[in-house]
C-alpha cells in the first residue's frame, strides 16, 4: 500500500514499501519521473530510494495538501507505467589484487573460487535502486546471494574512488575517496562523479549497469 | 577583496545550500544558521542565498583589502574591528586596511561574516557552498587558509546606504544553550513502541561533543523502538531525528547524508533549526516538542516575514 507522510514542514515522502524489492522500485522511479514531466512550482526536487520518494518543497510557496495532491494525482499512472529507455552503462572492472582486497573473502565466505565470484558479479545487470552515502554513490542490486557478503565489522577509514564493493545484496562503486564498510572486490577506472564534467554524475537512479572484466 | 589572516580549524565559505542534487546523493551542506547567513547578507543588501563566511569552532581575523560593508551575525561569536568591540546584526562600513575578528564567546557556535557584494567563488552544483567532505564549492572544497583572498562582488548600493542597518532583537531565533524544538513526528513514528516517543517528547538530551556540520548526536534517556533499529534506507533532510539502535537520537544537521537507514522519530521544524544549530556541541541541552505542519510553516513564514524590515525598498 502506497503511503504519504510529512518529513518536518519542507518534505514528504510518497512511502511504497518497506523492502528491497525491484517492482516497488520501479514504482519510485516511474512516479519520480512522472513528477519530473509535470513540476510544480516550489518544489525544489525529488529523491528516489529503494522503496519510497523525498519529495522537498518550498515552504514560503506550497503546503503539505498541495505537494501531496500533485504526487497523489500521478500515483495511478506510475503503477501501471512500463520502464522505457532505461540507460544501460557498462563498468570495465578489474577484480582482485591489491585494489580488491576482498575478492578472497567474498570467495571463501561462500565457498567459492574468485574466479566464480567474478563470474557471476560481472554476469548480471544491476539497477542503480537509489543514491546516496556520498556524491554519485550508486546503491545497487540484486546481487545473486551466492555472492552476497557481510559489511566488514569495522570500517576502513579510506576507500579510495573507484572501488568495486558488496554488502549483503547490494553492490556500489566508491565515486570519492571515503571512509567504508563495504566488502571491496575490485575497481574501476571511471569517474563516477566529476563536478566539472556535464553531467557531473555518471550514474542516474533507475540506471541498468553492468560489470565487465578486462 | 577579503584576506584570510588566520582562519581558525573551520571557516568555510557558505550560501543557503546547494539544492536539486539529493537524488545524486549530494547533501545541501550551506549554512548550519540559515537564518544568521540570510538576515547578514538582508543587511548588507545582497540576496539572501549570497556566499558569506561561517565561523565555528575557533576565532577568525581577516582584513579588508578594500572598504567595504559588512555585517556579522549568529550566536557564540564577537565581533572586532581593528579591536574594538562591534554589534552582530547590524551593517558596518570597514575601510581598507581594517581587521575584523570573530571572536568564540559562550551561547553558540556558529558565527556568520557577510559583505555588500557576497563572496564570489566559482559555483559547484549551483551553490558556492562548502562541503568538506566531499571536497565540494568554496575555495577548492575545503575550509579556509591563512593568506586567502576572497573576491568579492559589486555592493547593490553605495555604503552610506548600506551601512547602519540593523535587526530588531525581537525577530531573533531564541538562542541558547537550554532550547525546546518544535518538531513533526514521523516519517518513522509507528517503529517505535509508545514508550519511546514519550521519551523522546519527555526527556532534555545534552548535544554531544562529537557532533558536527554532518549530524548533532545527542545523550540522554534511550529510546525504545518496536522491532529492531533498521530500516531499507530512505531519503532524510535538514532536521531528520534518526535513532539508531543505542536508542539514542541523532540529527541531521547541513550537511547530513541524504538517505540513511535508521528510523527517523521526528524532524526538526524549519523555525527552530537555527537554534539547534547553535545549541552548542559539549555545552548545549535540547528537548523537543510535537507540531503540526501546518503550525510550523505558519511559523517559518512569519519568520522570513519578519526579516522584510531590514530587505531594502530604499529609505
Amino acid at each position: 500500500m502506497t503511503r504519504f507522510f510529512p518529513v518536518g514542514d519542507s518534505a514528504l515522502v510518497v512511502e511504497f514499501g518497506d523492502e528491497i524489492d525491484p517492482a516497488i522500485n520501479r514504482r519510485v522511479h516511474a512516479l519520480t519521473r512522472l513528477l519530473s514531466l509535470d513540476p510544480l512550482d516550489g518544489v525544489a526536487e525529488c529523491a528516489p530510494t529503494y522503496r519510497s520518494l523525498l519529495v522537498r518543497y518550498d515552504p514560503l510557496a506550497l503546503d503539505y495538501r498541495a505537494v501531496a495532491e500533485w504526487a497523489q494525482s500521478k500515483l495511478s499512472r506510475a503503477e501501471s507505467l512500463r520502464p522505457e529507455g532505461v540507460r544501460r552503462i557498462e563498468v570495465p572492472t578489474v577484480y582482485g589484487g591489491e585494489r580488491g582486497p576482498d575478492l578472497e573473502f567474498v570467495a571463501q565466505h561462500n565457498g567459492l573460487s574468485p574466479q566464480e565470484v567474478i563470474r557471476i558479479h560481472s554476469g548480471a545487470e544491476y539497477t542503480v535502486y537509489m543514491m546516496g552515502f556520498t556524491p554519485g554513490y550508486p546503491y545497487m542490486g540484486k546481487l545473486d546471494p551466492a555472492i552476497a557478503a557481510p559489511r566488514l565489522e569495522t570500517p576502513r577509514t579510506r576507500v579510495p574512488a573507484g572501488s568495486v564493493g558488496i554488502a549483503g545484496l547490494q553492490t556500489g562503486i566508491y565515486p570519492i575517496d571515503s571512509p567504508g564498510g563495504w566488502r571491496i572486490i575490485g575497481f574501476t577506472p571511471l569517474a563516477l562523479f566529476d563536478p566539472n564534467r556535464e553531467p557531473p554524475f555518471l550514474f542516474a537512479p533507475g540506471d541498468a549497469v553492468r560489470f565487465v572484466p578486462p | 577583496m577579503l584576506t584570510i589572516i588566520d582562519p581558525g580549524p573551520l571557516t568555510t565559505i557558505q550560501d543557503l545550500g546547494r539544492f536539486g542534487f539529493a537524488r545524486f546523493g549530494v547533501p545541501v551542506s550551506g549554512a548550519m544558521d540559515m537564518f544568521a547567513l540570510r538576515a547578514a547578507n538582508l543587511l548588507v543588501g545582497n540576496e539572501a542565498n549570497a556566499a558569506g563566511l561561517e565561523v565555528g569552532i575557533g576565532d577568525l581575523m581577516l582584513e579588508a583589502t578594500d572598504d567595504c560593508v559588512l555585517a556579522a551575525a549568529g550566536a557564540g561569536y564577537d565581533l572586532f574591528v581593528n579591536g574594538r568591540l562591534m554589534p552582530l546584526w547590524m551593517s558596518i562600513l570597514c575601510r581598507r586596511g581594517s581587521v575584523i575578528e570573530m571572536r568564540k564567546s559562550p551561547g553558540g557556535c556558529w558565527g556568520y561574516v557577510a559583505v555588500a557584494g557576497g563572496i564570489v567563488c566559482e559555483p559547484v552544483l549551483g551553490s558556492r557552498a562548502t562541503f568538506v567532505r566531499g571536497a565540494l564549492g568554496g575555495l577548492n572544497g575545503g575550509p579556509l587558509r591563512g593568506g586567502d583572498t576572497l573576491p568579492v562582488g559589486a555592493p547593490s548600493q553605495s555604503p552610506w546606504q548600506l551601512a547602519g542597518r540593523e535587526i530588531p532583537e525581537m525577530i531573533l531565533p531564541k538562542y541558547g544553550e537550554a532550547i525546546t524544538v518544535d518538531v513533526i513526528i514521523g516519517p518513522q513514528a509507528e517503529r517505535f513502541a509508545d514508550e519511546g516517543l514519550r521519551v523522546f517528547l519527555s526527556s532534555e538530551y545534552a548535544v554531544s561533543a562529537t557532533s558536527d556540520r554532518m549530524g548533532y548526536r545527542l545523550q540522554g534517556a534511550t529510546i525504545a523502538h518496536r522491532s529492531g533499529a533498521d530500516i531499507v534506507s530512505d531519503g532524510m533532510v535538514r532536521g531528520s531525528a534518526q535513532v539508531p539502535a543505542s536508542g539514542e537520537p541523532m540529527v541531521m544537521m547541513a550537511d547530513g547524508p541524504t538517505t540513511g537507514g535508521y528510523p527517523k522519530i521526528a524532524t526538526v521544524v524549519s523555525a527552530d533549526f537555527p537554534a539547534l544549530a547553535q545549541c552548542a556541541p559539549g555545552a548545549g541541552r535540547v528537548g523537543f516538542r510535537a507540531t503540526t505542519v501546518e503550525a510550523a510553516q505558519a511559523r517559518y513564514r512569519a519568520m522570513m516575514n519578519g526579516l522584510r524590515v531590514i530587505e531594502p525598498d530604499d529609505d
